[in-house]
C-alpha cells in the first residue's frame, strides 16, 4: 500500500531530481542558481517529512533565502554571461558523467540492496510523549552537549565576515595609495 | 512510511550531481553552487539518520554545516569578487596563476 509519505517523499524527491540535473544542464549561472534554490525548498519538504521542522525552517531561512541571494547578488554584480565550453570541460564530460553516473548506481544498488525495506521511524518516541524533533529539545542539546563548538562556530563567523570585508573590500592598489588626510595648505601640530 | 534506503539513495544522487557539477563547470560561481549542492545532500542523509535512530545529534549536526556553508558562502564570493577584479573573468580555465 502506497501511504501519503511515500507520495510526498516521490514529489518532492522529484523536484530535487529535477533541480540538480537542470543545475547540470543549464549553461547560464542565474538559471543553476534558481534551480539550485527550487532543490534547496524541496529538500526542506523532505526534512519536514522527517520530522524534522526547525532544519527545515532554518533550510529555508538560511540557505534558499540567505545564502542564495548572496549567490545571486554576486551573478548580477559580476554581471555574469553563458558559461563558454572549452577542451578541459569536454574531457571532464566525457569522462566525468559516465564515472560518477556508474559510481552512484553502484552506491544506490548496495544501499537498496543491503539495508532492505525498513521504514525511517517518524514521529513519537514510546514512552516519551513529547514530539519528536522540536526546537526546544534541539536547542537543549545545543546549549549543553554542543556548547563549545557553538561557542567557536561564533568566531568562526566573525572570521569570516573579517575576511571578506578583506577580500572584497576596496582594491589593494587603491588601499596602498597616500591618500591626504590633512587638507593642503592646513598645518599640522 | 518511507524506507530509509530512499533516503540515502536521493541524498547519495544529489552528492553525485555535485560532483559532476564541479568536474563540468567552468564558471566559478557555478562551481561554488555544486559545492553547496553537495553539502545539501549530505545534510539530507544526517537528517535520516537522525531520524531513523532518534538521535538528534544528527539535526545540531546539520546547523553545524549551514554555518560552515555561510561562511564559506561570504568568504567564496569575496574571493570570487576579487578574483573578477583583477581577472577580468570567471571561466575556471583562465584563472590558472596564483600570482596576479
Amino acid at each position: 500500500m502506497i501511504s501519503v509519505h511515500l507520495i510526498l517523499f516521490l514529489a518532492f524527491g522529484a523536484v530535487c531530481v529535477a533541480g540538480a540535473i537542470s543545475l547540470l544542464a543549464q549553461t547560464h549561472p542565474i538559471n543553476s542558481a534558481l534551480s539550485l534554490i527550487a532543490v534547496m525548498a524541496a529538500l526542506a519538504g523532505e526534512y519536514l517529512l522527517l520530522g524534522a521542522e526547525f532544519v527545515a525552517a532554518v533550510q529555508v531561512i538560511v540557505y534558499a533565502g540567505a545564502i542564495m541571494v548572496l549567490f545571486v547578488f554576486t551573478i548580477m554584480l559580476l554581471n555574469a554571461g553563458v558559461e563558454e565550453r572549452t577542451k578541459g570541460s569536454r574531457v571532464a564530460i566525457l569522462f566525468g558523467v559516465p564515472g560518477i553516473l556508474l559510481g552512484s548506481i553502484l552506491m544506490a544498488w548496495v544501499v537498496l540492496r543491503h539495508s532492505g525495506t525498513e521504514s525511517v521511524n517518524i514521529g513519537v518516541i514510546p514512552g516519551q510523549t513529547a514530539g519528536w524533533g522540536d526546537p526546544g529539545a534541539i536547542g537543549q542539546l545545543l546549549f549543553h552537549e554542543f556548547l563549545l563548538p557553538f561557542e567557536i562556530t561564533s568566531v568562526l563567523i566573525l572570521i569570516a565576515i573579517m575576511g571578506a570585508v578583506v577580500l572584497a573590500g576596496k582594491p589593494a592598489a587603491s588601499r596602498t595609495s597616500p591618500s591626504p588626510q590633512v587638507a593642503p595648505g592646513k598645518k599640522v601640530s | 512510511m518511507v524506507p530509509l534506503s530512499y533516503y540515502l539513495v536521493l541524498s547519495g544522487f544529489l552528492f553525485a550531481c555535485g560532483v559532476v557539477a564541479f568536474l563540468i563547470k567552468r564558471n566559478i560561481i557555478t562551481i561554488f553552487m555544486s559545492i553547496e549542492l553537495m553539502l545539501n545532500g549530505v545534510n539530507l542523509s544526517f537528517v535520516a539518520f537522525a531520524a531513523h535512530w532518534h538521535a538528534l545529534a544528527g539535526q545540531v549536526f546539520v546547523f553545524f554545516v549551514m554555518v560552515v556553508a555561510a561562511a564559506e558562502a561570504a568568504v567564496g564570493l569575496a574571493i570570487i569578487i576579487a578574483v573578477y577584479r583583477t581577472r577580468e573573468t570567471l571561466n575556471i580555465d583562465r584563472v590558472n596563476l596564483l600570482k596576479l
